[in-house]
């Protein structure tokens, strides 16, 4: 948005105060208070049934909030939810839908469409390009069932990048994907950044976790930590994130014995 | 066989109708083809929904809707009945909506709670209503297509006009002497038929990503949850346009059939929806030829046809089709791949 860039007066992408979200009267989140700087790689750490994805799904608007606020560029996030792009977990659709590949991350252009507006030769051209990024161009004909998850997850990641958005809710981009994905991913979540997007990236494996991201938010229903990754990667809070739970503890010992 | 089955006359059962029976064909042939048209294109989105029996909930508690309004008005004009039966479409998606979310019972339960309930309702209040109001429970369950050549709509042309209405094609169909008539019934039908394919075309990108995607929808700022009551209240209003001429039962039919066999033919949901219209078109002038045949019931033998043309297309469809799988089981030849790449491809 702003030509030099970091503008001073513009509010920062993300900012809960006292978010809490329970389902059905148990709370899943509990008095998060974050505010999440421009252009930061942030992962998101914690357990299974922590609250990742309730926690984007909230900052996007999708859940009631029991308390609290979620502030995306200084608004309600009704009034900026067209400069978020979100990636979901891949088992949140139907890949039996009667669409193709190209189709999907046309999808992500709707934003930019106006009512009874069709894709115009530039929104393919932006589509085409996506899919070249992440490498599915060749399959850009394809009905989305015959693709592979990894090779799903690329079109979720190519839809993210035609929406063209300024912040990017990622729920688990990693999840099944080989090597190569996973690196090229990478890359793209770099790009991302360096053109000054805000990420946010849930993130299961531990040992990559403190590679990829600069910053980590170590969640379990609170915020364990928030900050860059080397204060935060630490055992105790780890352990604090993952309370006591015995498999993942050696696998975070090792993690932390690794980068000492 | 001879009993059951009566021969089959290529003159009487297919020529006849469409030249001297043809103002009574034309007005049924159009409602079947209305209806189907109306009901398809929306039933594919409840398939793509997996709510493909929200519309059977829908087209059972219209029953509610339309006692609700036999006890409170006594009357059963259109207009009433439209509104009351889209209010009981609403409530239905709502009560479903509540029950699912407030409790731990399940989608697919909850609508069979909202459903057999609200019908439950309905049939109580017609039943203790209808001494003073008359109400053909089995019209309204098995509709009755062969009334609606009824062409109670009358206008009366200056000659002049009538002179020149009387070139245009088939005039003998709706001009009695200078008298413009119509099927009214028909005719709403069509209006909704079309209404539903203009406004499948104007929110088509926001039908396709909130059926496929609601979150993401919500991202690009389309409310999936409007999206998701507007389908409903349309379903309603479609439901009980059609059910008068086929049936609340056999509107389940219509709401499904078409969609589920386009669906077998193509993976390109445009594509789907032009194989909807033409299952439409098709399956009622089968159907009706049929019911001139056998002399039976005509919505059946719509859904009887519809069904056919179903089983066709899973027999010949090139993907998913039964000859398609025989005929690649016979010839399996798999070609060496030009190049390993680091992510093969997935899938036949
Ligand atoms: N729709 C729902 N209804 C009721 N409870 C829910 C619902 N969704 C999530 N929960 C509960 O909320 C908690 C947090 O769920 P969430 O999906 O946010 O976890 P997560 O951190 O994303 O886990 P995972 O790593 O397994 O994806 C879990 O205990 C889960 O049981
Ligand atoms: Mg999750």
């Amino acid at each position: 948005m702003s030509a030099h860039g970091t503008n001073e007066t513009e509010p920062p992408p993300l900012e809960f105060h006292d978010l809490t979200v329970a389902y059905h009267k148990r709370p899943v989140l509990w008095g998060i208070d974050l505010e999440i700087p421009k252009g930061q790689l942030v992962g998101i750490i914690g357990p299974n049934g922590a609250g990742k994805s309730t926690l984007i799904k909230a900052a996007m608007g999708l859940l009631p909030l029991n308390s609290g606020w979620v502030k995306v560029f200084g608004e309600p996030i009704k009034k900026n939810i067209k400069r978020v792009g979100y990636v979901p977990q891949r088992e949140s659709v139907d890949w039996d839908f009667p669409v193709s590949v190209m189709d999907v991350v046309l999808m992500g252009r709707y934003g930019h469409l106006g009512l009874m507006r069709r894709p115009s030769k530039k929104d393919r051209d932006i589509a085409r390009d996506c899919l070249e990024k992440v490498k599915m161009l060749p399959y850009a004909n394809r009905q989305i069932s015959n693709l592979s998850g990894g090779q799903q997850q690329r079109v979720f990641l190519a839809r993210a990048l035609a929406q063209e958005s300024d912040i990017y809710f990622m729920d688990e981009p990693f999840a099944g994907v080989d090597a190569a994905t996973e690196s090229a991913i990478v890359t793209i979540l770099h790009e991302l950044k360096a053109k000054g997007k805000t990420l946010l990236v849930v993130h299961h494996d531990l040992p990559t976790a403190k590679e990829y991201f600069d910053s980590l938010l170590l969640l379990n229903m609170r915020v364990v930590a928030f900050g860059p990754t080397e204060e935060v990667f630490k055992y105790d809070l780890l352990q604090s994130t993952y309370g006591g739970r015995l498999t993942i503890l050696s696998e975070v010992a090792e993690a932390v014995r690794e980068k000492s | 066989m001879n009993e059951l089955l009566p021969a089959f006359e290529w003159q009487q059962h297919v020529i006849a109708p469409w030249t001297t029976g043809i103002k009574s064909t034309l007005w049924i042939v159009l409602m079947g083809f209305f209806v189907a048209t109306a009901c398809g294109l929306l039933g594919n989105y409840l398939i793509l929904r997996r709510m493909a029996l929200v519309g059977d909930a829908i087209s059972h508690s219209v029953l509610a809707g339309i006692g609700v309004a036999v006890v409170l008005t006594l009357q059963l004009d259109t207009p009433t009945l439209f509104i009351a039966a889209l209010a009981a479409g609403l409530a239905t998606t709502l009560i479903i909506e509540i029950i699912h979310r407030y409790t731990r019972v399940k989608q697919d339960a909850a609508i069979g709670i909202a459903f057999t309930s609200l019908f439950a309702i309905g049939v109580i209040l017609i039943s203790m209503k209808s001494g003073k109001v008359h109400i053909d429970t089995e019209c309204v369950l098995y509709g009755e297509v062969a009334l609606v050549p009824l062409e109670k709509f009358k206008l009366s042309l200056s000659p002049a006009l009538a002179g020149a209405v009387d070139k245009l094609p088939m005039s003998e169909v709706y001009l009695r002497g200078n008298d413009l008539v119509m099927a009214p019934d028909v005719i709403r039908m069509g209006f909704v038929a079309l209404a539903v394919a203009l406004l499948v075309w104007i929110f088509y990108k926001e039908l396709l990503v909130s059926s496929f995607d609601p979150a993401l929808a919500f991202s690009l700022g389309i409310n999936a949850t409007v999206v998701h009551y507007a389908l409903m209240a349309l379903l309603s209003v479609v439901v009980v346009s059609a059910f008068e001429s086929v049936g609340a039962i056999l509107v389940v039919a219509m709401l499904i059939l078409p969609g589920a066999t386009a669906h077998l033919l193509s993976a390109r949901l445009p594509v789907i929806l032009a194989l909807t219209v033409l299952h439409a078109a098709l399956g009622t002038l089968l159907g009706f030829h049929l019911a001139t045949w056998l002399n039976c019931s005509i919505a059946g033998a719509f859904v009887v046809a519809g069904m056919g043309l179903f089983l066709l297309a899973w027999l010949l469809s090139p993907h998913d089709g039964l000859l398609a799988h025989w005929h690649r089981r016979r010839n399996l030849k798999l070609e060496p791949p030009e190049e390993i790449s680091s992510t093969p491809p997935a899938g036949n």
